[in-house]
């Protein structure tokens, strides 16, 4: 039992540092990618090939001067990055990312390979993600500057309008599965159609993926709907006045929802842990890597597809992404019951 | 931790954080604050084991309408209130508030009586006989959707009302000029 | 990890990240403000007026319908996890549910609440002239 609790533990703890070091990664990643989209090196002087770059970008950022303007809500001000990281660390506290294991023979009773197992999971990434407006809409109207607070404005609207058609698209694949719970969502894809097809949801739900995956975007404010920071048009939008740490929490929060986002997909359109020719107890492997492709269509995207207009926006996730939503889950409930009833 | 350590921890936060909320002076804090109650709330449902409730707990009061607030606080710009003014002004000038605090006077009153008029406070509180039924979301659903279809039906009709109201309450004033 | 046990560790380790991620900025930064630091950026103009205005009611619109259809997505999670039990009778009561909210979703749609930028305006919408 003793060692059950470490082994638990150890998970959480290993799942933590994954994902501080997840933002670390991905800047790289991003950076990488974008340099070979645009047939530039990137960065290549830190270490071999720049691959200690981000190091190099934490230890700047650490050594730099926190300022904040004189007329901003001081509390408010250092409290929003607080909020935007932990919704963002906590949002991933449910999604499990691996079968029940023994390690190897070490445990008498298998462990789930995950943070927190509860029955709502996916409810929970839902309610906690939906906390993470706070940390921004905060950070813009703390500042007290007009750059800030229209994106934080902005990127709330945002945020909300799109929460409305991830969550009914997501409410299709709960439909099929019959259940709340993550681990459980998994475990219904598992086996094969006719032998080869892999029972995911991907195949029955090819257009709710596709509403997840644009919501999804929208959701974690990248490109092409990286409004809240439209360089452009508002500077930097709601962290226009940030600097040092507070500022480098901001992105952090933003890699990290990418990665919770793209490992709720991951369980709920492409069957988690499970992959042909892969055995379960190996199963995290193949979740790491659905993860990473997902992570890297993300940064793909983001350097291919210009960004939309607000206007544009807000009219495509009101008047196309939320009926689109509303009438996939309709079908899917009809289908579904034509089968089962 | 034991559970009803637990219990206390959670009430002390969601009192404590109600309490701050009408003592703030920045309305912005206001909404924090109540967003924290609310967390401590949704607390207290997962320790009742109502993990459903919890959840739409975060969701519609701590994620949607405390956005609302937000909002409206940000759309009005409602000015800090002056820290120097007399905190008791407001008493003594308007004839409003007084009714206020009769009404505050007959809530308290109201509940002291409702408390103490339930005996046995110290066991558990009997719920009925289908509290352990509801509280799995599959089970819900199921309850929701047969006995309480026609509640249902008519939240979709409030809903409905909600929406034409905003609307209507947004446009007014243009109509007026 | 069964239970919400993990859910809180997970809570108090991010908390605790960016707590001692500020702490170590506040120990190891230069501190060296002038009044020029700390005005809020605009373009390097001196700023003009206080940046909390008023804003577009439109904004207060979106948030209201946003808590509605929030509601009814409360109420779908539970309709689809039992959905396999209530069978087409359930299907049919949150058909009937759909049809009213899509009267009120019209309504918003025609009175221009889901309109922005240059398509309001051309309508002609209330809502960006009062803005203006």
């Amino acid at each position: 039992m003793e060692l059950r609790l470490l082994v638990q533990l150890g998970i959480i703890g290993l799942a933590f540092f994954m994902l501080i070091n997840a933002s670390a990664v991905l800047v790289l990643a991003e950076r990488k990618i974008m340099a070979a989209i645009q047939q530039r090196y990137g960065p290549y002087l830190v270490g071999p090939h720049g691959m200690l770059q981000p190091l190099a970008d934490i230890l700047k950022l650490l050594m730099k001067e926190e300022l904040r303007p004189k007329e901003a809500d001081k509390w408010l001000f250092t409290l929003a990055p607080v909020i935007a990281v932990t919704a963002a660390f906590t949002a991933f506290a449910t999604v499990p990312f691996g079968a029940e294991t023994t390690f190897f023979g070490l445990l008498d009773e298998p462990v789930k390979l995950g943070i927190a197992d509860v029955n709502v999971g996916l409810l929970v990434v839902f309610a906690v993600t939906s906390m993470g407006v706070y940390g921004i809409v905060l950070a813009g109207w703390a500042s007290n500057s007009k750059y800030s607070l229209l994106g934080g404005l902005r990127s709330s609207a945002q945020m909300i309008s799109y929460e409305l058609s991830y969550a009914t698209a997501l409410a299709s694949v709960v439909l099929l599965s019959g259940s709340l719970s993550l681990r459980e969502i998994v475990n219904a894809q598992e086996g094969y159609w006719f032998g080869f097809i892999p029972q995911w949801y991907l195949f029955l739900q090819p257009l709710g993926f596709i509403i997840y995956g644009i919501a999804g975007v929208a959701e974690t404010n990248r490109a092409p709907f990286d409004f809240p920071e439209a360089e452009q048009e508002l500077v930097s939008g709601y962290n226009t006045e940030y600097s040092s740490v507070r500022f480098a929490l901001f992105p952090q929060a933003e890699y990290i929802n990418m990665v919770t986002m793209s490992a709720v997909a991951t369980n709920l359109y492409l069957g988690g842990w499970h992959f042909p020719f892969v055995p379960v107890e190996y199963g995290w492997i193949a979740f790491l890597a659905k993860v990473g492709f997902l992570l890297f269509a993300y940064i793909w995207i983001r350097w291919t597809v210009p960004r939309y207009r607000y206007d544009q926006l807000m009219q495509f996730g009101w008047k196309w992404l939320l009926p689109a939503a509303v009438i996939n889950l309709l079908i899917t409930a009809a289908v579904f019951l034509y089968f089962n009833a | 931790m034991p559970e009803t350590l637990q219990f206390y921890l959670f009430a002390a936060l969601a009192i404590g954080a109600s309490a701050l909320v009408i003592g703030q002076r920045n309305p912005m804090h206001s909404v924090l604050l109540l967003i924290a109650s609310f967390g401590a709330l949704a607390g207290l449902y997962v320790l009742l084991d109502a993990p459903f409730v919890a959840v739409a707990q975060i969701i519609i009061y701590a994620g949607a309408i405390m956005v609302l607030f937000l909002f409206v606080v940000m759309l009005l710009n409602a000015p800090q209130e002056d820290a120097h003014k007399d905190p008791f002004a407001l008493v003594r000038q308007s004839g409003l508030t007084r009714v206020g605090a009769v009404l505050a006077l007959l809530l308290l009153l109201q509940l002291s009586w409702a408390l103490l008029s339930v005996s046995g406070l110290a066991g558990p509180v009997d719920a009925g006989g289908d509290a352990a039924v509801v509280s799995s979301v599959p089970e819900l659903g199921r309850v929701l959707f047969t006995d309480y279809m026609f509640a249902f039906e008519a939240t979709s009709v409030l809903i409905l009302v909600a929406m034409v109201g905003a609307v209507v309450l947004a446009g007014r004033r243009e109509n007026e000029e | 990890m069964d239970g919400w046990l993990g859910f809180v560790i997970m809570s108090v380790l991010g908390v605790g990240f960016a707590a001692v991620m500020i702490g170590l900025s506040v120990l190891l930064g230069p501190r060296n403000p002038t009044p020029e630091k700390l005005a809020p950026y605009e373009c390097g103009m001196p700023a003009v007026g206080d940046a909390r205005e008023r804003h577009s009611v439109r904004f207060y619109l979106v948030a209201m319908i946003f808590l509605l259809f929030d509601i009814e997505i409360a109420f779908l999670y539970p309709w689809a996890v039992a959905l396999r039990d209530l069978g087409w009778a359930g299907f049919v009561q949150v058909l009937t549910f759909f049809c009213v909210l899509t009267v009120g979703f019209v309504y918003v749609w025609r009175k221009g609440v889901l309109d922005w930028g240059p398509v309001a305006r051309r309508a002609g919408d209330p809502v960006q002239k009062k803005a203006a």
